[in-house]
């Protein structure tokens, strides 16, 4: 057994653990704090998958977005307290049986590798230079399957429909209900401050990059997300209340361009999301960059939650 | 074996063990909590499928792994929807709870 193996093995092991303790704690924060750890656990094991972009994903969205959510519910829901209905100990080892023959079966599946391996990979390598993207995952999320990227936008941006209308009446078109921390010279306000600026490059790189090598527009769109939400909940700036005109701009403009480029690929090159020949590569990058900042605004939004206050 | 068929292991237990939690946790947020365990535990047995059409020169299959990609940030804004869900109905009824003993109470505050 190979040192490489021997990792990979017990970083199985650890994930699967993790995993059981997030199911299994009995307090709910602790259960969330480990949903966290687990998903930057299972970013590496995307990388030992040789999946780079999804490890990226991954430990932005996953982990990061989701851990954030999750632990703002957790501070503002007590658990119910007593008198909540556990499935009796019978309940419990049927479930458990059951469960356990699911994950037998799908362990058994990917035991028994199929005779005949079906892969895309030529495929997709054969083809890309056409589009001028170096990353084959990019060029997968571009060019072949644009459809499943253009509806993944639009799924965002629905989402963030359906929070804002859980707003209650009276507090609607107002300013989402972020919970703010002002300290004064805390070590979060000098977090605030200086990560911001780093990070906005960081975010313009990976938006810039992701044609190439891993990154693209919802990494990139994350971090400026991330960057947005720090320097909010450190008190540095203030959310705008949802009805404002430039908010609301910036969060269709990515998807909006792109079902425009979509469109007009009817005219131009014979076919929905089809581009004209020799301009894939601008067309791209021109909806990556709108895409960054519709994202960036969306996921800032969807983690800043229903708008809760009236507007000042 | 190699470390893939480990990975693709890890995945099955996982969506197993996310599950149970789904099924026998009464608390709305550990269900959530859960159902994401389930959700990245597909997800892994997905690349583990990807790994395996490593071909010209690639680690993976790039399709599986772009449509992975897609399926994240999905389970998410699903996840973030259940959230403020969750939330909403703890701000109206003054717990977060399926129990449906409980109803009552959360019909008598809407009236």
């Amino acid at each position: 057994m190979t040192v490489s193996l021997a990792f990979d093995i017990g970083l199985a092991g650890l994930i699967l653990a993790i995993g059981s303790w997030t199911v299994f704690a009995r307090n709910a924060q602790a259960a969330v704090i480990g949903f966290v750890a687990y998903g930057l656990l299972l970013a590496i094991m995307w990388v030992r998958l040789s999946a780079v972009d999804v490890a990226l994903t991954e430990a932005a969205i996953g982990s990061g977005m989701t851990g954030m959510l999750l632990l703002g519910a957790v501070a503002r829901v007590r658990p119910a307290d007593g008198h909540a209905v556990l499935v009796n100990l019978p309940g419990r080892i049927v479930t458990g049986l059951l469960c356990g023959m699911i994950s037998a079966g799908l362990a058994i599946a990917s035991l028994s590798p199929p005779e005949t391996i079906r892969t895309l990979a030529p495929a997709v390598m054969e083809n890309l230079s056409q589009s001028g993207l170096g990353n084959p995952v990019a060029g997968v999320l571009f060019v072949y399957r644009a459809l499943d990227t253009l509806l993944e936008k639009v799924v965002v941006v629905l989402a963030l429909l359906g929070i804002w209308s859980l707003a209650p009446d009276r507090a609607w078109g107002g300013i989402p209900g972020l919970r703010i921390y002002v300290q004064p010279s805390s070590t979060l306000t000098l977090l605030a401050q200086v990560l911001p600026p780093v990070g906005i490059v960081v975010a313009i790189y990976m938006c810039w990059v992701g044609a190439k090598l891993p990154g693209g527009a919802f990494q990139g769109g994350a971090v400026l997300a991330a960057m947005w939400l720090l320097a909010t909940i450190a008190g540095l700036q203030n959310l705008p209340s949802i009805d404002q005109f430039w908010l609301r701009f910036l969060l269709v403009i990515g998807p909006a361009l792109f079902l425009a480029v979509g469109l007009a690929g009817f005219v131009l090159a014979n076919a929905f999301l089809a581009y004209p020949d020799g301009y894939a590569k601008p067309l791209i990058v021109v909806i990556e960059v709108s895409l960054t900042l519709s994202i960036g605004v969306a996921l800032g939004m969807l983690g800043a939650g229903p708008p809760e206050r009236s507007q000042r | 074996m190699n470390a893939a068929t480990w990975f693709g292991l890890c995945g099955a237990a996982l969506v197993g063990v996310g599950l149970f939690g789904f099924s026998t946790n009464p608390d709305p947020l550990r269900k959530i909590l859960a159902f994401n365990l389930v959700g990245s535990g597909a997800f892994l047995i997905f690349g583990v499928i990807a790994k395996r059409g490593a071909a010209v020169g690639l680690g993976g299959d790039p399709v599986p792994q772009a449509l992975v990609i897609t399926a994240i940030v999905v389970a998410f804004a699903a996840t973030a929807l259940a959230i403020a869900l969750l939330l909403r109905l703890f701000e109206e009824a003054g717990e977060a709870t399926l129990d449906s003993n409980n109803s009552d109470d959360i019909r008598r505050n809407e009236f």
